[in-house]
């Protein structure tokens, strides 16, 4: 992206419902966001009247597409006293298209690569992300939970998208091109897109107020490390369920586990630092055992940890956690509270 | 296998099962692929995911020394699922193993230095890659003193070594059981080891500490080490946290902002000191 000049397109609505009939010929897996009952999350669609593109934000996010919740890493086979191992096929792993998703999940691939390719690479998830093209759409409205100008994001962002539609009115789309990804995206279906007239997209774009800056959370955190008092008052509510977790584009803690017996797979699933089980030691040791002290660990690892020790912030400021909490804990409340907190 | 299929273990074929304790077990494990078992390195403090096909992973450090090569052992308490599958293997059956990983004992930095061993219990094992190590290289180090204690002469590991180790006139060996632990016959100290080590007094003047315990135990031996005069930085010890990937992903191995499975398990009381108490 860095040096690259983004080119700016357009598309009508009719020919991105062409677009995305041509990503189906082609035998990609479309993922976007799609009604399902009386919630909008992402699955897998055919055309783009199944897409929603009217909430200001899916449920879950897509990270899925890239870090399954729960994934074969390897099958073993035990005959006769002998044992065979079985690589997953890499090549049979489907090329995909997260279509609809908002800057804010987009930027959180980062996250997610920096975590899965730090130091030793995972080779499954490179192999997902090698098959995986974002096409973004901007957002044009944000609720109170959202806060991604506050973590370096904004309702328009391209990052992390390799192409990003705005829509324009009137059914119109701009379209930038973000990535080398993105222009290849083009060349079979550069006769769907226009010459983009209009390319003020910021008046179309939803207003999101800065209101902390990261930096200063960081260090505030850090400061707090010790203050018992504070991330108990901080997590009295919290029910410790994973909820917030389970939902964020960019957690990506896991478990490994077994299943089926002897001949059977070894499985990577998520997981979650808000459970006491998760770093339970077999002697009953429990180096967290307090749920402050997970709460804790939530924040310090996304705010203070990953910008340190990867050079990513581990939140994008979607606020999906916020709103998905069964006992409505605010995550920017609770940032803005720690910002303030006297030493 | 390609080396970037970080998840995928080595087939292991168990040569022998050796008892250390009551539920404590020993497995001397080879590489099924030779070629694999000739170039296979690892350096003493490193450790490693087990694992039984249908059962699942577990994390314990290497506890043979690389100065002994063509097979690694392993020592473990049968406690969890993975562990009481372990518990109940054969000679001949296979198991994974994947790893090296983490840091190591800097022990190129300790030659000419007296060498003070400090462990509790199930602990001994990762001191024992140690141990075996600088005794493979004896004449590199100074005067070796190895304090170890258990709850009960039963729970004491690694017997017949311990008896070598005792009867040889260039280790000191102190083993000591907790208070009522203790058999008619039994000839060391009596009572916890930081207790033990107070009494003991070793000297602590170019001399560097290595201590693996239980938390209590080690919570109580820092304290006795500063009185003796140890340096923070020349005390060193092995977390232990729960892990699963032992490659820094996974997300629960860390204190703080360090990955005990990739800064560690290896850490001087120095480096603890700076790092939050999530161990």
């Amino acid at each position: 992206m860095k040096g690259m000049e983004i080119e700016t397109r357009s598309i009508n609505r009719e020919a991105l419902a062409k677009w995305i009939s041509l990503w189906r010929s082609e035998g990609k897996r479309i993922l976007a966001p799609k009604k399902i009952g009386d919630q909008v999350d992402f699955a897998s669609v055919a055309s783009l009247d199944e897409v929603s593109l009217e909430q200001v934000q899916t449920v879950q996010s897509p990270k899925m597409a890239i870090f399954p919740r729960v994934e074969e890493l390897f099958s073993f086979h035990s005959a006769d006293g002998r044992v065979e191992l079985r690589d997953r096929n890499l090549e049979a792993l489907p090329e995909t298209v997260v279509f609809g998703l908002r800057p804010c999940d987009a930027a959180a691939v980062a996250a997610l690569k920096a975590i899965f390719t730090w130091d030793s690479p995972d080779s499954l998830f490179s192999a997902r992300l090698a098959r995986t093209t974002i096409v973004g759409v901007a957002c044009s409205r944000a609720d109170a939970d959202c806060f991604c100008t506050s973590v370096g994001g904004s309702p328009g962002g391209v990052e992390g998208s390799d192409i990003l539609l705005t829509a324009m009115g009137q059914g119109d789309y701009l379209a930038e091109i973000v990535t080398a990804r993105g222009r290849e995206m083009l060349q079979s279906a550069g006769a769907l897109f226009g010459n983009a007239a209009n390319t003020d997209k910021e008046s179309r774009l939803a207003k999101v107020q800065a209101v902390f800056d990261p930096a200063a959370v960081a260090s505030a955190l850090s400061r707090l490390f010790d203050d018992a008092a504070f991330w108990e008052e901080q997590s009295r509510r919290c029910i410790g369920c994973g909820a917030c977790a389970y939902v964020c584009p960019t957690c990506a803690c896991f478990d490994i586990q077994d299943e089926g017996g002897i001949s059977g797979k070894r499985l990577r699933c998520w997981d979650s630092c808000g459970f006491g089980l998760f770093t339970l030691h077999t002697s009953g040791h429990n180096p967290r055992p307090l749920q402050s002290q997970r709460w804790r660990q939530r924040l310090m690892h996304k705010f203070a940890y990953m910008p340190e020790r990867q050079q990513v912030l581990g939140c994008v400021g979607c606020g999906r956690c916020s709103r998905a909490c069964p006992v409505d804990m605010n995550i920017l409340e609770h940032l803005q509270a720690a910002a303030e907190a006297k030493p | 296998m390609s080396p970037a299929d970080i998840f995928k273990p080595w087939l292991m074929k168990i040569e022998s099962v050796i008892d250390e304790a009551p539920d404590v077990k020993t497995l001397r494990l080879v590489f099924v692929d030779e070629r694999q078992g000739r170039e296979f390195a690892f350096r003493t403090g490193q450790f490693g995911e087990y694992s039984v096909f249908g059962e699942g992973e577990c994390t314990f450090c290497i506890a043979s020394p690389p100065t002994r090569g063509g097979a690694i052992e392993c020592t473990f308490r049968k406690a969890g699922r993975v562990t009481s599958a372990l518990a109940g293997l054969e000679p001949g059956e296979t198991i994974g193993f994947r790893g090296p990983y983490g840091n190591v004992f800097p022990i190129r930095d300790w030659e000419n230095k007296n060498l003070l061993f400090i462990a509790g219990g199930i602990a001994l094992p990762p001191m024992r890659s140690v141990i075996w190590n600088v005794l493979d290289l004896r004449d590199r180090y100074k005067d070796i003193t190895i304090v170890y204690g258990a709850r009960t002469v039963a729970d004491l590991v690694y017997k017949r070594e311990l008896t070598e180790w005792a009867a040889r006139p260039d280790v000191t060996l102190v083993s000591t059981v907790d208070p009522g632990g203790e058999t008619p016959d039994w000839q060391g100290e009596i009572g916890f080891v930081p207790a033990v080590l107070d009494k003991l007094a070793p000297a602590s003047r170019n001399t560097i500490a290595v201590v693996c315990g239980p938390p209590v135990m080690i919570k109580f031996t820092f304290p006795v080490l500063a009185r003796l005069g140890f340096a923070p930085e020349d005390i060193f010890t092995t977390l232990e946290n729960r892990m699963k990937c032992g490659v820094g992903k996974c997300g629960r191995c860390n204190t703080g902002k360090y990955f005990v499975c990739k800064d560690g398990p290896v850490f001087t009381f120095a480096q603890l000191q700076n790092m939050p108490q999530e161990y």
